[in-house]
C-alpha cells in the first residue's frame, strides 16, 4: 500500500512541473472514464464515508472533468482515502515535505528569472500549496473522523433504502457502529446517544440480512453483543449439514455407515455425544430414497431434534406420549428408546402431518404407536394423569431454523409470536395436566422448541412453574448453553438455569431450546397453593394434636380427680371418645351460632349483591387489562384463548339469493319469452 | 374399531396364509404377550392387547392408526395387503426370492420381476402364491405373487415374467397418503 500511495502523491508534483501531461490525462481518463469512476465509488464504499460526503466528492469530480488542473486535486482525494484504510497520517506528511523541498529548490534555482514561463509557474507553484494545504485539512478531518466514526441519522438511512442501497457501505457502518458499541463511552460521538446508534445498526442488518425490524429488534436484544449477533446472523443463512440417525430398531450404526457407504455416501458419526447420529457429507444418491432408507434402516433429522429425546429418556415400558409429533422423527426415537414396548402416543394436530407420522412409524418398523390426530389441550380431558412421560416439542415461530424457511426472516411480527406463546401456554399445560406424578419412573415432561426468542422458551416454563406444582431437573445433555434467568428486565424462576439452549453459531445446530420438568403431585395448581395447602393440613393435624394432649391431659385430670371407677375403663377410652363428642358438639353449636350470626348480616347488609357485582367487575377488568398487556413474559393473566372465527350466516336463504328455486326460475323464462315475444 | 368378523378373519387369515403358511399361529400364540387384530375404518391393525386398550380411549375420527396396519378391505370386501404388514410378513415368509442389485431398483419403482433380475429363489415355488422379495444383503423389499413356479421359471426366459408384483417399499415414498 505504501507503494500505492508514494506514487500518487509524486504525481501531483509532475503534474505541476508538466502541465501539458496533465492537460493530456483527462482526454485518456475520459476513454476509460466508467472503469474508473466505479473504482472511485467502490474506494468509497469501502471506507464507508456518509453519503453527505458523497456529494461533495461527486461535485468535484464535475469540475474535475472541466480543468484538467483539479485534476491534481482529485487525486489527492483519492490518497485521503487511501489513509483513511489505515495508513499512518505520519508517512503522507513525511512525503509532502520531500515535495515541497524539491520545489523549493527549483523555485530558489530560477528566482533571479523573471520569464513569463516562470511567472506562470511561480503562481502554479501557489496554486498547488494551496491545494497540498487543503488536502492535509481534509487529511486531518478524514482522521478525525475514523476516530469517532460519523454517525447518519435515521432518516438519512431510510431515505437511503428507498434508493438501491450500497451494500458495501452499509456493511462497513455495521461494522463500525459495532465498534463504536463496543467501547462506547471512549468511541461515542457525544452529540448521539446509545439509542441513535443501535437505531442506524437495526436499520443496517435489516437490510443486509433482510430480517423484518421486529425480529431484528428481538435478536439484538438476545445477543447484545454485536459480534455474536453477526455471527448468529450468518448461521442463519448457512445451511447445516444433512443428519440422519440410523434406526437402533432395526441396524447398527456401525453397518448402517457400512452399507451407506458402500452405497457412495460420504458418512461419519455426527458427535461424541449422541451413538445413533450421522452427518452425511456428500452424496452421490439422493439420502431420502436409497434401499435402506426405504428399508427404515435410518430416518433423516436434524441433529437438535435427538435432544429433546435424549432429555426425556424414556424407558422400556413407559406410557409416552409424544404432543406435537410429525413428521415422526423424535417418535421414533423415542420407540427405539423403549425397544417397542410400552405404549407411544404420537399425536399431531394438522391431519395432513399425521399421515407423514404413520408412513414412518411404519418404515421404521414402529409397532407400539397409537397416532391420533386431536388438539394437544384434549389430552388433559381424554387421559388425565394418564402418561409417565410426556414430549411436548411446541409448535413455535421458527427463529432457530431460519435457514431452512427464510421467509420466517420477514414473517413473523409480535402478533405471530404472540400467538405461538399463547398456544405453547395451553399446550404445556395440557401436557403437565396428562401427565401421571405417581408413576414409578415417571412423571416427567420435556418442552422443546426449535426457537431461540425467549417468549417462547423461558417465560412458558416459568409461566407453567408458577402455575402448576412442578419443578425444573437437570436435562442430562452435556452440551448447551444454560437458559436465562434474567433477561432484560425480566426475572424467571432461578432453576431455569437448568434448561438448556443451542444456537446454531456456537453448537452448529439449529437453535433449539429444552427444558426437563418433574411433576410434583397431581393437584391443579400452584406450587405455592400446594404449599399452603400442606401448610394448613399441618396446622390442623397439629391443631388436632394438641387438642388431644389437652383432652388427655383433662383425662388424666378427670382420672386424678374421680378415681375409682375409671380405673375400670381399658386406657379411658370411653371418657375419651364421650368427652370428644361433647367437645364437637359443643364446637358445633358454636359454629352454628356463628353461622346463624353471621348469615342474617349478610342479607341485611344493604348493597352486598352490589359489592360483589362490582368487586367481579373490577376483577374482570383487571384481567382484561392484564391480557392487554401481555408481552410474553407476565404469567399473571388469563392464558388468551383465540377467537373462533365467526361464521357468516345469512338472514336471507340460499336458494332465494341465487333465485334459483323452480319457481322463481319458471317466473323468469316467462318473463323473457313474453319480452322475446 | 372393533374385533374382525368371522367372515373378515377368514379372508384376512387366507391372504396371510398365501405368504406365511403355518406361522399365522405364530401371530397369534405369542409369548411376549396377547395379540389382536383389530378393524378400525375398513383396515385391519395388529397390536398388543394392552395397546389396543390404551387406543380406545381415543374417539374413532381422530384415531389414525395403531400397532400395525396391515392391509385393508376394499369396498367389495376383499382384503388386500399393505406394504406395513411387512414386518410380520417378511420373518416367516415361506417362499422367498433374492434380486440382483440392478434389478432392485426396478422392484422398487413398481414393476414387475423378470428371470433376469433374479439371483436366488426358494426351491419348490408353485404358481400363484406369495412370495417375499430380498435384497442380496438379506433386506425384505416387498411382495408379491410368484407368476411361475422354480421349475417353470429355470426353463423360461430371461425377460419372462417371474413374480408379479404386489407392494414395494417404494410405496412408502410414492403414495405415503394412501397408508392409512
Amino acid at each position: 500500500m505504501a507503494i500505492v500511495k508514494k506514487k500518487k502523491v509524486s504525481t501531483p508534483a509532475k503534474v505541476v512541473e508538466e502541465p501539458k501531461k496533465a492537460v493530456k490525462r483527462p482526454v485518456s481518463e475520459s476513454d476509460a472514464s466508467p472503469k474508473k469512476k466505479k473504482k472511485v465509488v467502490a474506494k468509497k464504499a469501502q471506507n464507508g464515508d456518509g453519503p453527505a460526503k458523497k456529494k461533495v466528492k461527486k461535485t468535484k469530480k464535475v469540475q474535475e472533468e472541466e480543468e484538467p488542473v483539479e485534476e491534481v486535486e482529485r487525486l489527492q482525494l483519492i490518497d485521503d482515502d487511501d489513509e483513511e484504510e489505515g495508513l499512518d497520517a505520519l508517512n503522507f506528511t513525511q512525503h509532502d515535505g520531500s515535495d515541497d523541498d524539491l520545489r523549493d529548490d527549483y523555485s530558489d534555482d530560477d528566482d533571479d528569472d523573471d520569464l513569463p514561463i516562470e511567472k506562470k509557474s511561480a503562481a502554479l507553484d501557489k496554486k498547488k500549496e494551496r491545494i497540498l494545504a487543503e488536502g492535509e485539512e481534509e487529511l486531518q478531518l478524514n482522521i478525525a473522523n475514523q476516530a469517532t466514526f460519523e454517525l447518519p441519522s435515521v432518516e438519512e438511512i431510510e431515505n437511503e433504502m428507498k434508493s438501491v442501497p450500497n451494500l458495501e457501505i452499509i456493511k462497513q457502518r455495521i461494522a463500525d457502529v459495532i465498534q463504536v458499541l463496543g467501547d462506547f463511552k471512549n468511541r461515542r460521538d457525544p452529540a448521539k446517544s446509545r439509542t441513535q446508534y443501535v437505531e442506524v445498526l437495526k436499520k443496517d442488518l435489516c437490510s443486509q440480512y433482510g430480517y423484518n425490524d421486529y425480529l431484528m429488534g428481538k435478536f439484538m436484544d438476545l445477543f447484545p453483543n454485536g459480534a455474536e449477533l453477526l455471527e448468529f446472523l450468518e448461521a442463519n443463512d448457512n445451511p447445516r449439514p444433512v443428519t440422519i440417525r440410523a434406526n437402533s430398531l432395526k441396524v447398527k450404526r456401525r453397518d448402517l455407515a457400512r452399507n451407506l457407504i458402500n452405497r457412495g455416501m460420504n458418512v461419519d458419526p455426527a458427535a461424541d455425544w449422541t451413538k445413533v447420529g450421522l452427518v452425511v457429507y456428500d452424496s452421490q444418491v439422493p439420502v431420502g430414497a436409497t434401499p435402506e432408507y426405504l428399508a427404515g434402516h435410518y430416518m433423516i433429522q436434524g441433529l437438535n431434534s435427538l435432544l429433546p429425546v435424549m432429555a426425556l429418556a424414556p424407558q422400556p415400558g413407559d406410557r409416552v406420549l409424544d404432543m406435537c409429533s410429525a413428521p415422526g422423527g423424535k417418535t421414533s426415537h423415542i420407540a427405539a428408546l423403549m425397544k417397542n414396548s410400552g405404549t407411544l402416543f404420537a399425536n399431531d394436530a394438522s391431519f395432513d402431518r399425521c399421515r407423514a407420522i404413520i408412513g414412518n412409524l411404519h418404515r421404521l418398523g414402529v409397532n407400539n404407536a397409537v397416532v391420533c390426530n386431536l388438539g394437544g389441550e384434549e389430552f388433559a380431558k381424554i387421559r388425565p394423569n394418564g402418561f409417565d412421560r410426556i414430549l411436548l416439542d411446541a409448535p413455535c415461530s421458527g427463529t432457530g431454523v431460519i435457514w431452512k424457511d427464510q421467509s420466517v426472516k420477514t414473517s413473523k411480527d409480535s402478533q405471530d409470536v404472540q400467538r405461538r406463546h399463547t398456544v405453547q401456554r395451553q399446550l404445556i399445560l395440557s401436557a403437565l395436566d396428562s401427565l401421571d406424578a405417581n408413576s414409578p419412573n415417571g412423571g416427567y415432561l420435556v418442552y422443546s422448541t426449535c426457537s431461540v426468542l425467549v417468549e417462547e422458551n423461558e417465560a412458558v416454563v416459568n409461566f407453567l412453574l408458577e402455575r402448576r406444582h412442578c419443578e425444573l431437573v437437570p436435562t442430562g445433555l452435556s452440551i448447551g448453553v444454560d437458559g436465562y434467568t434474567r433477561f432484560r428486565d425480566y426475572r424467571f424462576h432461578p432453576s431455569l438455569s437448568m434448561t438448556k439452549r443451542y444456537y446454531p453459531h456456537v453448537h452448529n445446530i439449529d437453535g433449539f431450546y429444552v427444558a426437563k420438568i418433574k411433576k410434583l403431585s397431581n393437584a391443579k395448581m400452584s406450587t405455592q397453593a400446594v404449599m399452603e395447602k400442606e401448610k394448613e393440613k399441618a396446622q390442623q393435624k397439629s391443631q388436632k394434636k394438641k387438642e388431644k394432649a389437652a383432652e388427655e391431659a383433662e383425662d388424666s385430670d378427670e382420672e386424678d380427680s374421680d378415681s375409682g371407677e375409671e380405673d375400670v375403663v381399658v386406657n379411658g377410652s370411653a371418657p375419651k371418645k364421650l368427652n370428644q363428642k361433647k367437645q364437637k358438639k359443643a364446637g358445633n353449636v358454636s359454629d352454628d351460632d356463628e353461622d346463624v350470626e353471621t348469615a342474617p348480616m349478610k342479607n341485611i347488609g344493604s348493597g352486598a349483591r352490589a359489592n360483589k357485582k362490582r368487586r367481579n367487575q373490577k376483577k374482570a377488568a383487571a384481567k382484561q387489562a392484564a391480557v392487554k398487556e401481555d408481552d410474553g413474559f407476565n404469567t399473571v393473566g388469563n392464558v388468551k384463548r383465540a377467537k373462533k372465527p365467526t361464521q357468516f350466516k345469512s338472514k336471507v336463504p340460499k336458494r332465494a339469493a341465487a333465485r334459483t328455486g323452480a319457481k322463481s326460475v319458471k317466473n323468469r323464462r316467462k318473463k323473457m319469452l313474453a319480452k322475446v315475444q | 374399531m372393533r374385533p374382525l368378523t368371522e367372515e373378515e378373519t377368514s379372508l384376512v387369515f387366507a391372504k396371510l396364509a398365501s405368504f406365511i403358511g403355518d406361522n399365522v399361529s405364530m401371530l397369534i400364540d405369542r409369548n411376549d404377550g396377547d395379540y389382536c387384530f383389530r378393524n378400525h375404518k375398513e383396515r385391519v391393525y395388529y397390536c398388543s392387547e394392552n395397546l389396543m386398550r390404551q387406543a380406545a380411549c381415543i374417539s374413532r375420527e381422530p384415531l389414525l392408526s395403531f400397532g400395525t396396519c396391515l392391509g385393508k378391505f376394499t369396498k367389495s370386501k376383499k382384503f388386500h395387503l399393505q406394504i406395513t404388514a411387512l414386518d410380520y410378513l417378511a420373518p416367516y415368509a415361506k417362499f422367498k426370492v433374492w434380486l440382483k442389485p440392478n434389478a432392485e431398483q426396478q422392484f422398487l419403482y413398481g414393476n414387475n420381476i423378470l428371470k433376469s433380475g433374479i439371483a436366488r429363489m426358494t426351491d419348490g415355488t408353485p404358481t400363484h402364491a406369495g412370495i417375499v422379495v430380498y435384497s442380496m444383503t438379506d433386506v425384505p423389499l416387498g411382495f408379491g405373487v410368484s407368476a411361475k413356479g422354480t421349475s417353470d421359471s429355470k426353463r423360461a426366459d430371461p425377460t419372462a415374467l417371474v413374480v408379479l408384483h404386489q407392494c414395494d417399499l417404494g410405496e412408502y415414498l410414492r403414495n405415503e397418503s394412501h397408508l392409512n
